[in-house]
């Protein structure tokens, strides 16, 4: 399941971060931005242009703008033409600062559109990155089940019919939500974070074995589903086998990789009678626990070290 | 790992019937399968899977396969698509 590189629409940012269009060429819809990164070209309208990325959207703020202002029309022509003469997808101008006139010829023999923002830099800068993270991430699709229990995103794995969807339905009647049933979309939003949603086509359906398909927003309302999820753990469902060493203690943290990043992971043997959307509750709220900072068999390791030590020193 | 690719060309495309008949078809192998489309690859055992990639007639798909009856697994998917779902 490799990973694809993916753009986004010029547009869909102007749209979505309600930029003004202060320059845009005709073609404006046809430009794409492949690159989460951005940039602000302090040191490219003073000249130096070793290690530019001109995929990057540039970003004129405040520290550039006032270092124009005090150049000459003729300096300022120049170097927006240095800047420009890079095929850069977009300038923004944040803080509703003014335009340079010199810029508007340029732009149009480059064809970059220049747009402009009221916000400041920083905050749409952060803004944008986050955006761009997003919608550029790197994605695959997984056969499980995504549900949320008590706020931690679980990732149900395991071979078709060994119950996730039945665990799922278990988990709505307790007042837990569902994110995807069978196909889970999964996008690395950022280097530690995985972020999972269904696709469009089936979301908030549910397949079951003998029933068929429901649909869970009309069932069980719209508090019992969420189009997107964080995924917090893994819990990998396999057929019971007898003989089969289990974890017991729960003192080794095993993890899976999903898109080069690592998520607890635990392995829960499936029997039938075994009501497994408890498990699934108890492995969600100790794994929060385990982040928050107490881990259970540590404690019980520990209070039984301190028994050991304290039988010793009284012989 | 076994793979071809298909062209669907039945009335419907891979909708609510034709997709539970190949779901269907694909359990009957011990392989790992799946069916990907454009970029996006899922489960071929799984119904909502298939049809979250909402294949249409004239639609190109790859049916991949992992395991021990890998080649008859792809076969008899593609055969099954090719004589259109025995429309």
């Amino acid at each position: 399941m490799d990973e694809l590189c993916f753009s986004v629409k010029l547009e869909e940012i102007i749209d979505r971060f309600r930029l003004e269009r202060v320059y845009c060429g005709a073609d404006v819809s046809e430009i794409r931005i492949s690159c989460a990164d951005l940039n602000r070209p302090g040191m490219q309208i003073t000249g130096f242009y070793d290690y530019f990325d001109s995929g990057r959207i540039q970003i004129l703020g405040m520290v550039e703008h006032t270092y124009l202002k005090n150049q000459t029309p003729k300096q300022r022509e120049e170097k927006f033409d240095g800047l420009f003469s890079q095929k850069i997808p977009a300038l923004v101008v944040t803080r509703g600062l003014d335009i340079f006139d010199e810029m508007y010829p340029i732009a149009e023999k480059y064809n970059v559109p220049i747009l402009r923002t009221t916000l400041s830099t920083s905050s749409f800068m952060s803004a944008l990155i986050a955006y761009l993270n997003t919608e550029l991430a790197p994605r695959l699709t997984r056969h499980g089940v995504l549900v949320e229990v008590y706020g931690e995103g679980v990732l149900l794995l395991g071979e078709s019919g060994v119950g996730k969807s039945e665990a799922a339905v278990e988990l709505l009647k307790r007042g837990h939500r569902l994110v995807a049933d069978d196909a889970v979309e999964i996008k690395k939003v950022s280097a530690i974070s995985l972020i999972g949603s269904a696709p469009e086509i089936i979301r908030h359906f549910i397949e079951i074995r003998g029933i068929g398909i429901i649909d869970v927003k009309r069932l069980f309302g719209i508090g019992s589903v969420k189009d997107t999820e964080k995924i917090d753990l893994i819990l990998n469902l396999e057929a019971w086998e007898d003989g089969k060493h289990y974890d017991r203690l729960g003192l080794t943290n095993e993890y899976t990789e999903i898109l080069g990043i690592e998520i607890p992971s635990i392995v829960i043997p499936v029997k039938p009678g075994r009501n497994l959307a408890v498990i699934i509750e108890i492995a969600a709220m100790n794994n929060r626990q385990k982040r928050m900072g107490y881990n259970a068999a540590e404690a019980l390791n520990k209070r039984l070290m301190e028994g050991l030590e304290r039988s010793i020193e009284q012989e | 790992m076994f793979s071809k690719e298909v062209l669907v060309s039945n009335q419907v495309g891979l909708h609510a019937r034709p997709a539970t008949f190949f779901i269907q078809k694909a359990n009957e192998f011990k392989s790992g399968i799946w069916v990907e489309k454009d970029e996006r690859r899922v489960n071929a055992k799984s119904l909502l899977g298939v049809l979250s990639l909402g294949i249409t007639r004239g639609v190109n798909i790859t049916v991949i396969a992992e395991g021990a009856d890998e080649e008859d697994a792809v076969n008899a998917l593609i055969d099954l698509i090719t004589s259109n779902f025995a429309e």
